[in-house]
């Protein structure tokens, strides 16, 4: 089945969904030109137009399903931005708005657990006017009809990363992770950039309309070029290898920030550009396969890392990674994967979210401890950060019947189908995932306190878990809702287009049992070796392969090695160069012709001899000029 | 209305008027309000712009030496316009941002703000003349103030700077004297006025030998890589304030002297030499970026992203696209706020700090939160985050130049990684981390600074979101000098039915 035709629209919640920006946008300008006036209610306005956004985003969704499937895809003119290169408009359709939801829902939740989180921070009101541009740069992406727009949403989320993986500006550890997560991300920027450039000189037009659904009358080569284009912006936002180094150093920002920028929705934006692009995609094989093989390495290498971290957040860094590798690995299948990798990108949202919000809850309570090997035992003191983080540890390692089950299950199966080896990896991706996940709970809660003295662990306030019980109810049941019965993949096929038969849900099939039967050994080994056994306060020094993962599998050492120190040469070189080299040879030339160069210097004295030697100059090139032009 | 000679004419007599007050305040505020007089007229006169109209609006031509056919002739298409207007938003500013400058040194501070009348002279002069020996006039005479201010209110080494800049822009104003001259006897039209001289020159081989002439004089005054030496060193001495016009008007010169006179004049001489000045602009733009990443000099550095961004402008002007063409104007203007903010809150920190070094930076940010933000602000603008102005014009130039010249495009768009390198770095040395314990006094922005960012801030932001206005007036002016070249877009592959877009 093909997308659906885009239906110009007015009028209704769809009509004012660029009021899902708008509003928080108005609340971060609000903000931050406020300065400290505003320092009294700002959280409150920041959550406020979180909350505001969401219920346009509902009603607008509302709205949707009115319509016939077939009818479900609607375009929202607003203005010409760049004349004769595009127009700024919306679209509505099931996909944008999956994600409206998701931003929104999680977004404002995420909103209302930070007043407690940062409730002692002086600079509370920043934050939120952070959190707001974020939320609003985030919609825009998803929202734009067209590729430029979706590049000012999409270098609008990096800024917003940027500031607050950075929030604690004087930590000179947060301003070099916020940098280098900026730098990195411009890195697949570069790659995105020349992909937009290419569909520019290919179609003339930047539109999603007119570029999509004149894709495949593109040569394959060009659209092979533009897809791999795509995936390195893709690899950049979405922490993929090659570009995944920054992810890692971005849990410098508050926990907050991890939850919803660096693990529910901005590192999501690569999964969003590849199906959005689908029709490039899918005449386009080797980028296709290069996607799919983009998605296995990184899930292996996001779970590998995740084995080896002490620090909770780094460790659910590595697990991001790792899952949204699920998602890219689906995307890359084509149409019968799109719907899985939308609905993993949905139920990880919600699950991660949960329990990254669940890390900064132990954290709060540890004097911001991060090293797991000082938790312990915490399930007593914290019983419902305990519980909903239970839940979605468990969704997450795809207990049956909670929504990583469906969703991860699906994408495993389609895989699998679409090619064995790709699927037995990601088999193995699963079973890593439940020995480092097990291993994450273990330490944290189980086994023997090993606290620091000075730590009193309490229950956060509910301002913080009623977000966690909100997204924990989400991680139980939102998988089986989106799957059971190609509910999502049904709803989203006017969008992205859908295989010509509907994928069976099959609940015992050998993949399916042989995901499970792995998941429960790792977690069994992660028992014995974190549960059962004692946690040593100071972590071994293990084998080569565990340094390698601890190391994030080298990836920072190469990257100094092969861009950093032959960067930091040539910079010097290039200085040198320009000092004494051009430089130096233009005075040369200068003194050679005016005298010596302390001549040049002397003249400094008086400006009237500086204008006398410059005349003279000038006068011997006329007559030398003069002489050739006269001679043509 | 004569608006052109009355916009000099302001200036020129608001320049004399400020000798006369015996007062240095009232001199100041004089200047100012002279400025901001010239800006409403200025705005005034944009407005009734009709884009579709005539190429040349509000002309005036009188004859100045008739024995050689030299006419006092000015007039605006858009690409002019534009650069009008931003000379004229950005006097009144950097008067405002100069209040304390002049008066560190003995020189009169009422002379300081009279140059700057005169400059603003020069600067509406040497964009609008239509006659080629007038703009020649202009081009020359606009050193003398430049000159004055760097060399008499600058840095330390403001002799040596000062020097270095004038003898540079003379050597490429003689070459250019020599090509005008040529140009008007090869011609044979007994006329120096531009539309007179276009299609004049048919003969190949003297286009090229004029185009030289001319694009010498302009490639220096850009600056074009490898003739911007003197660029850093001017920069870094020169007032803020000076500076901000150095680097954002009066080198804008250059790069508009290739559009409006190497294409128009040389056509063919401006085909055949693309190659060339395509490959000395891409080297610029990530060479400038590499040199600037090493820079411990915060002026020096924004001089050197500068020599980058100039790469980005003369490469649109020579990929000759309607998007590039329109891009580049577009990047002439946008980089005028842009590396103004850089270049004012850079001189803000320096009045306050007294030094120009990073290193002797360091934790800014809590101190003075809202001269730091302004300054990320203007960095992120340098480095064309979507969102501000500059973005669209390095979009549009990037966009344009590929549908020509891929590879070229591909290597400068390098340029936006290295960007975000040399901005961000500078920005994590002087405004994060621990606070300096030189800096720990510092105070934030004072309201009259305030003033100074606040309207370039404004103008980034909505030509970041809304650059139609702009484009509206820029697009029909290079596409009729597009033709004018005879080039035309290239096709593509896969032709779809436009809905408008």
């Amino acid at each position: 089945m093909e997308p659906a035709e885009i239906i110009q629209h007015s009028g209704g919640a769809i009509g004012a969904a660029w009021l899902m920006i708008a509003l928080p946008l108005v609340g971060a300008a609000v903000l931050l030109l406020g300065g400290r006036r505003t320092d009294k209610f700002g959280h409150l306005l920041g959550v406020l137009m979180a909350v505001a956004s969401f219920v346009v985003a509902a009603l607008s969704f509302a709205q949707l399903l009115g319509f016939a499937p077939g009818e479900r895809r609607r375009g929202i003119e607003l203005y010409e931005f760049i004349p004769g290169l595009a127009k700024v408009g919306l679209l509505v359709d099931p996909l944008s708005i999956s994600f409206c939801l998701l931003i929104t829902f999680v977004g404002s939740l995420i909103h209302i657990y930070s007043i407690g989180y940062m409730a002692h921070d002086p600079n509370r009101r920043r934050f939120f006017a952070y959190l707001n541009l974020f939320v609003a740069a985030m919609l825009l992406l998803v929202l734009a009809d067209n590729y430029v727009a979706l590049f000012v949403g999409w270098e609008g989320v990096g800024l917003a990363s940027y500031l607050l993986i950075g929030f604690w500006q004087h930590k000179p550890s947060a301003a070099t992770a916020a940098k280098k997560a900026f730098i990195v991300n411009r890195v697949g920027d570069f790659g995105l950039l020349l992909g937009i450039f290419t569909i520019f000189a290919t179609f003339h037009t930047l539109a999603f309309s007119d570029v999509l659904g004149n894709a495949s009358k593109a040569s394959s080569g060009t659209l092979t070029a533009i897809g791999l284009l795509l995936l390195v912006g893709a690899c950049g936002k979405s922490a993929q290898l090659p570009l995944q180094s920054w992810l890692l150093d971005a849990m410098e920002g508050p926990t907050p920030v991890s939850a919803l920028i660096h693990a529910a929705t901005m590192v999501t934006a690569g999964v969003y550009l590849i199906v959005r692009s689908g029709p490039i995609f899918q005449g386009a094989e080797t980028a296709q396969l290069v996607v799919t093989i983009v998605g296995v390495a990184t899930l292996l290498a996001g779970a590998i890392i995740g084995t080896a971290k002490d620090d909770i957040k780094k460790a659910l860094a590595g697990s991001t990674m790792s899952q949204i590798g699920y998602m890219v690995l689906a995307a890359g299948v084509g149409p019968v994967g799109y719907a899985f990798a939308i609905a993993h990108l949905i139920t990880h949202g919600f699950f991660k979210a949960d329990m990254f919000l669940g890390a900064g809850s132990v954290m709060h309570a540890m004097n911001d401890e991060v090293d797991m090997r000082k938790y312990g035992a915490l399930r007593k003191v914290m019983p419902l950060t305990f519980w909903t983080f239970l839940i979605g540890y468990l969704a997450i390692i795809g207990f049956p019947l909670l929504s990583g089950y469906f969703t991860k299950d699906g994408i495993i199966e389609v895989a699998m189908e679409h090619n064995a080896i790709l699927g037995w990896l990601a088999v193995i991706g699963a079973g890593i995932t439940g020995f480092y996940m097990s291993r994450l709970v273990f330490m944290t809660f189980f086994g023997a306190k090993r606290w620091e003295p000075t730590a009193h662990p309490h229950e956060s306030p509910a301002v913080m878990t009623v977000p966690l019980i909100v997204l924990s109810i989400g991680a139980i049941v939102l998988g089986w809702f989106l799957i059971m019965g190609n509910r999502f993949m049904t709803f989203l096929a006017p969008a992205v287009g859908a295989p010509e038969e509907m994928p069976a849900f099959h609940p015992f099939s050998v993949p399916g049992l042989a995901t499970l039967a792995l998941v429960a050994i790792g977690a069994a080994y992660a028992w014995m070796k974190y549960g059962r056994a004692e946690v040593p306060a100071v972590a071994p020094r293990g084998s080569f392969l565990t340094t390698f993962a601890r190391r994030d599998l080298y990836g920072d050492a190469l990257n100094e090695a092969l861009f950093m120190r032959p960067g930091q040469w040539l910079t010097r070189l290039a200085v040198f160069f320009d000092n004494r080299g051009v430089d130096g040879l233009v005075n040369g030339l200068a003194a050679g012709i005016g005298g010596t160069s302390g001549r040049l210097r002397r003249v400094q004295t008086g400006f009237v001899r500086s204008y006398a030697l410059s005349i003279f100059l000038g006068a011997a090139v006329l007559a030398g000029a003069w002489l050739v032009v006269g001679n043509l | 209305m004569p608006w052109l000679s009355t916009l000099m004419g302001v200036s020129v007599l608001g320049a004399l008027g400020v000798t006369l007050v015996r007062n240095d305040k009232l001199a100041k505020q004089f200047t100012l309000v002279v400025s901001l007089i010239v800006l409403a007229l200025t705005v005034a006169m944009a407005v009734q712009f009709s884009p579709n109209g005539d190429k040349f609006q509000f002309a005036e031509t009188y004859d100045w030496i008739p024995a050689f056919g030299v006419h006092y002739g000015v007039a605006v298409d858009g690409i002019a316009l534009v650069l009008i207007l931003l000379s004229a938003i950005l006097v009144p500013i950097v008067v405002l941002a100069s209040w304390h400058d002049a008066e560190a040194g003995k020189r009169s501070v009422r002379t300081y703000f009279s140059l700057l009348l005169v400059l603003e002279a020069m600067m509406i002069g040497v964009f609008a003349a239509t006659d080629v020996f007038l703009f020649y006039v202009f081009f020359e005479a606009m050193l003398i103030p430049m000159y004055f201010m760097i060399g008499s209110y600058g840095g330390a080494q403001r002799s040596y700077a000062a020097v270095k800049f004038l003898l540079y822009s003379l050597f490429g104003g003689l070459l250019m004297l020599v090509a005008v001259i040529a140009l008007y006897s090869i011609a044979g039209k007994g006329t120096f006025m531009f539309p007179d001289l276009v299609g004049t020159i048919q003969d190949v081989t003297t286009q090229k030998w004029l185009f030289l002439g001319f694009f010498i004089a302009f490639a220096i005054k850009a600056p074009l890589w490898p003739f911007h030496t003197w660029l850093p060193d001017a920069a870094a001495q020169a007032p803020a304030g000076a500076a901000v016009l150095l680097v954002g008007v009066l080198d804008k010169v250059g790069t508009y002297g290739m559009l409006r006179f190497c294409l128009e004049l040389f056509p063919d001489a401006a085909k055949f030499f693309t190659p060339l000045v395509i490959t000395l602009s891409v080297i610029g733009i990530v060479y400038g970026a590499i040199v600037a990443i090493g820079q411990t000099d915060m002026k020096r550095l924004i001089a050197y992203t500068s020599v980058s961004h100039f790469g980005f402008i003369a490469m649109g002007v020579f990929a000759m696209t309607t998007s590039a063409g329109a891009g580049a104007t577009l990047y002439m203007v946008n980089h005028g706020f842009s590396t103004g903010a850089l270049f004012l809150i850079a001189g803000f920190l320096i009045y306050r700090r007294g030094s120009q070094f990073i290193a002797d930076y360091g934790g800014v940010q809590k101190v003075a939160p809202v001269l730091a933000g302004t300054f990320l602000v203007a960095g992120l603008s340098s480095l064309s985050l979507p969102g501000l102005s500059t973005f669209v014009s390095e979009f549009m130039v990037l966009t344009g130049t590929y549908q020509r010249y891929v590879v070229p495009a591909v290597i400068a768009t390098v340029g936006v990684i290295l960007a975000a390198i040399y901005i961000l770095w500078m920005y994590q040395r002087m405004m994060n981390g621990p606070t300096a314990e030189s800096v720990k006094s510092l105070p934030d922005l004072n309201a009259r600074e305030k003033w100074v960012v606040a309207p370039l801030v404004a103008l980034l932001l909505v030509f970041g979101f809304y650059p139609k206005p702009l484009l509206d007036v820029i697009n029909p002016a290079v596409k009729d000098t597009l033709s004018s070249v005879s080039v035309t877009d290239p096709q593509p592959a896969v032709p779809v039915a436009q809905e408008g877009q």
